[in-house]
């Protein structure tokens, strides 16, 4: 019976504890200088820092899915100009903001959880705590607020880019002209999808941040700890960005 | 003034401390000591709050420590400086920077104001123009200086110290007592350190609590030590043979 037990005991533990940090984390600010100090550095880091990789990802995922559906709608009765309907709403629905952030909780999501995983070992945490500082507040906050800031940003281009490589693909590949797959990417546009989207980016912003920092604050041990930490929070952080994905597809979508 | 109260300190069945009562003074050096895995550091976190007791009560003058929430617990705080054994000094900032980070939390000087309170408690310290050099450009020594100069920028009124000869050579770690010492007088600071260096011992010890698995056994001054006929306190200041025939010389001759 203890055996049975013991995961969800263990998910409930962990869920109260992730709330009571969360709870910490967002109390009034010691000084909103050192936070918005703190605030603009992380912006730089996550917006910045990540703005290679998300052109990179973003180029080949709008390739990609205007090759596959050229390849699919090959022979059939549907106009070619439908491609760059469908890179359009994929890159605005699905690609961008998912792929995106599941790619940024791999690089942005570790190196939080490293970087506070190390502050821990190391004692930076005791000795801010010892001079009076939420630690819960200054470490995790200005990254939360950063984060729901920029990555909303980094998917709106991302979505841009994948639009582009989709256009760069099926115009390169000789199957469709320019006008006709800008004529796709302007037909059937639901302002609502970008609404979805940035609903989407602002959640999974928010889990990839605070489950990372959460697996960072409470590490325990030595380095290799510190490494679990590291995956572990890009794992739970994938698999909540999926789960909340499906989640919001169903309410805003039904 | 700091009163530990019937401490009591357990990890699951493990108990780790075992009624602990005892007061440090103001204005006084007041060494733990004990051998390693006797609960200093454990009695050190339950006594700056970074561990609740199990059982009993820790005062800070006439407050009752233990039974503060957090913001309370951060406001005595502000009246408290820690050296740790590692230092805990942040490694992506300069030494005026890690000075000067507690003064930027917490009080409204201008840069002027704090600049000239940085290069006050750097040269207390005897590390003038140090001020742009990164933990990892100076020594052990250097660290533990930069550390107590970041303690003590906020004048408190309480000062801990968790070990803070170890890795030093025996002549710097004097320098430090020292220092710890005068600072100490000059400020009338309650200073608690947690040591297994007898030179400490002898050098500073104003008061001296002797832990031994878990258990206050002795509590005394230096001049008390060598008298003593504690054996665990005698065992564990003359370990080695050649502190044993110092002993025997100094008995002989006095």
């Amino acid at each position: 019976m203890d055996f049975i037990l013991r995961a969800p005991k263990r998910l409930l533990f962990h869920f109260g504890r992730y709330l009571l940090l969360m709870r910490n984390a967002f109390n009034r600010p010691e000084k909103w200088s050192m936070y918005w100090k703190e605030i603009l550095r992380q912006m730089d880091d996550i917006g910045i820092g990540s703005i290679v990789i998300v052109v990179l990802i973003s180029v080949f995922m709008g390739a990609v899915a205007a090759i596959q559906f050229i390849y699919q709608l090959d022979g059939q009765l549907i106009p070619k100009y439908y491609i760059g309907y469908i890179v359009r709403d994929l890159a605005i629905i699905e690609s961008a903001p998912t792929i995106t952030c599941l790619v940024l909780a791999g690089k942005v999501g570790s190196n939080m959880a490293a970087e506070i995983g190390g502050m821990r070992q190391k004692e930076h945490i005791d000795a801010m705590e010892i001079m009076g500082v939420n630690t819960a507040g200054y470490l995790i906050m200005p990254k939360v607020v950063a984060a729901l800031v920029v990555i909303p940003m980094l998917v709106v281009f991302s979505a841009f880019v994948a639009i582009l490589g989709g256009y760069i693909a099926s115009v390169g590949s000789g199957e469709l002209t320019g006008g006709e797959y800008l004529r796709g990417t302007r037909s059937f546009f639901l302002p609502n999808n970008v609404n979805m989207m940035f609903v989407k980016s602002l959640v999974f912003a928010f889990l990839l941040t605070t489950v990372s920092c959460y697996k960072g604050y409470f590490v325990k041990g030595g380095s290799v700890e510190l490494g679990e930490a590291s995956t572990q929070a890009v794992v739970y952080s994938n698999i909540l960005i999926l789960l909340a994905d499906y989640i919001i597809a169903v309410i805003l979508t039904g | 003034m700091i009163r530990a109260e019937n401490v009591y300190k357990s990890f699951d069945e493990n108990e780790v401390l075992k009624d602990i009562s005892i007061t440090f003074e103001a204005g006084k050096t007041n060494l733990i000591i004990g051998r390693s895995g006797a609960g200093k550091t454990v009695f050190l976190k339950l006594l700056v709050g970074l561990m609740q007791p199990t059982k009993g009560k820790i005062w800070y003058s006439d407050v009752d420590f233990t039974s503060l929430g957090k913001k309370e617990v951060r406001q005595i705080r502000m009246d408290v400086g820690m050296l740790f054994q590692g230092s805990a000094l942040f490694d992506s900032l300069t030494t005026e920077e890690n000075i000067r980070f507690p003064l930027d939390m917490f009080t409204n000087m201008t840069s002027k104001e704090k600049r000239q309170q940085v290069d006050k408690v750097l040269e207390r310290v005897n590390l003038e123009g140090s001020n742009d050099k990164y933990p990892s450009e100076i020594s052990g020594g250097m660290q533990k200086r930069v550390g107590i100069a970041r303690s003590i920028v906020l004048n408190p009124k309480y000062l801990f110290c968790d070990e803070p000869n170890s890795g030093l050579d025996p002549k710097t770690a004097l320098l430090i007592d020292e220092l710890i010492k005068d600072i100490t007088y000059e400020n009338n600071i309650t200073t608690v350190i947690n040591t297994h260096d007898m030179n400490s011992v002898m050098g500073i010890g104003d008061n001296i609590a002797l832990l031994y698995m878990g258990q206050l056994v002795w509590t005394g001054n230096k001049s008390e030590v060598m008298g003593s006929d504690n054996e665990l306190l005698q065992s564990f200041i003359f370990a080695s043979p050649f502190l044993q025939r110092l002993r025997d010389a100094a008995l002989n001759k006095g």
